[in-house]
């Protein structure tokens, strides 16, 4: 027990270090939206979904209405079905009241921490990650809007790297051990990548369009030496 | 205003939703080989597609620096490993490079 929480907390920091300044920076933005204090943490607080409430923002200036904005959230957070579906085969027998809360909190990067932790998940574990994720975002976010004037934009730009070099550095080990993860990985970024620049899918189902793709076509090239390892 | 706190509800559900779901489908159930081949692949088809090539608009002004940043998170976490010294690294080379280039 003791080693699940010692696991969960080394885990959770790097999580928590590349959220904040993330919050940061969506903290500072609302406020120059013109939207109050408490209605900045109840985006953070209550919908916890880092990429979407950015764009939630960057529409609600376009002046789109409620419909539009929820509907290209629903959209663009459609890929956490997905790493939900991963997640569910690697929980043991769990009594559903934990599903309910553990569903919440399946942001991309707990989900990368979760997925390429090795062995079985415990609920310690999961809900340690989560806890440090979920304070980290909504703290941050409360922090950035009243803090946000002081600091120059290029720091906060800066820390926005914060959380894709949260999701390479839990990647390295993988590639380290794993050709097939590599490429996988960087197939499915230059598929985004073409897909972005073809604009023929709306905002956000490129990268679905990506995870179904590339799994699917990882799935007929794994061995199931490789598949063993990617999962344990 | 109220507008808006029907913005952000509607949005936790649509967020919430997805997350749920999965695990009344699939959790303890056995899943078909190819299926679980599948299911396997998912995270690494996920971090390629979320961080490529999102991440060279987090410097809009100049990509070249967010790239300087993942670039010494890629070398600092192969030498060494670790994730927190990769992820601030990265943070403070990324401002270097744009404090100096701007």
């Amino acid at each position: 027990m003791t080693r699940q929480i010692e696991d969960a907390v080394k885990a959770g920091i790097p999580i928590f270090i590349g959220y904040v300044p993330a919050a940061i920076a969506f903290g500072i933005l609302s406020k120059g939206c013109g939207i109050t204090l408490l209605e900045c943490f109840l985006f953070s607080a209550v919908v916890f979904a880092g990429a979407s409430q950015f764009i939630a923002l960057n529409l609600l200036m376009t002046g789109m209405g409620s419909g539009g904005i929820i509907l290209t959230t629903l959209l663009v957070n459609s890929r956490h079905f997905l790493m939900s579906a991963y997640l569910s085969t690697r929980i043991g027998r769990f009594a559903k009241r934990y599903i309910f809360l553990m569903a919440f909190g399946v942001t991309d990067e707990v989900f990368s921490v979760l997925s390429f932790k090795k062995g079985p998940l415990s609920k310690t574990f999961i809900f340690i990650v989560q806890l440090f994720a979920y304070t980290a975002w909504v703290s941050g976010t409360v922090a950035g809007y009243i803090l946000g004037g002081f600091l120059p934009e290029i720091l906060t730009q800066s820390m926005g790297v914060a959380l894709y070099s949260l999701l390479l550095a839990i990647l390295i080990p993988e590639i380290k051990t794993s050709v097939t993860i590599l490429i996988l990985t960087i197939a499915s970024g230059l598929l985004n990548t073409l897909l972005i620049k073809l604009d023929i899918l709306p905002k956000g189902w490129t990268i679905i369009a990506c995870i179904l793709i590339i799994a699917l076509a990882g799935s007929f090239f794994m061995t199931d030496k490789v598949s063993e390892k990617v999962c344990e | 205003m109220n507008n808006l706190l029907v913005v952000i509800l509607g949005m936790a559900a649509v967020t919430y939703g997805p997350r749920l779901l999965p695990f009344f489908v699939f959790t303890n159930r056995e899943m078909p080989k190819r299926v679980d081949a599948f299911l396997k692949c998912i995270p690494a088809a996920a971090i390629g597609a979320l961080i490529i090539p999102s991440v060279f608009s987090v410097t809009p002004d100049m990509p070249l620096a967010a790239l300087a940043g993942m670039t010494f998170t890629m070398i600092f976490g192969w030498w060494k490993g670790g994730i927190i010294i990769p992820v601030l690294g990265s943070v403070a080379v990324t401002y270097l490079v744009l404090f100096f280039a701007v």
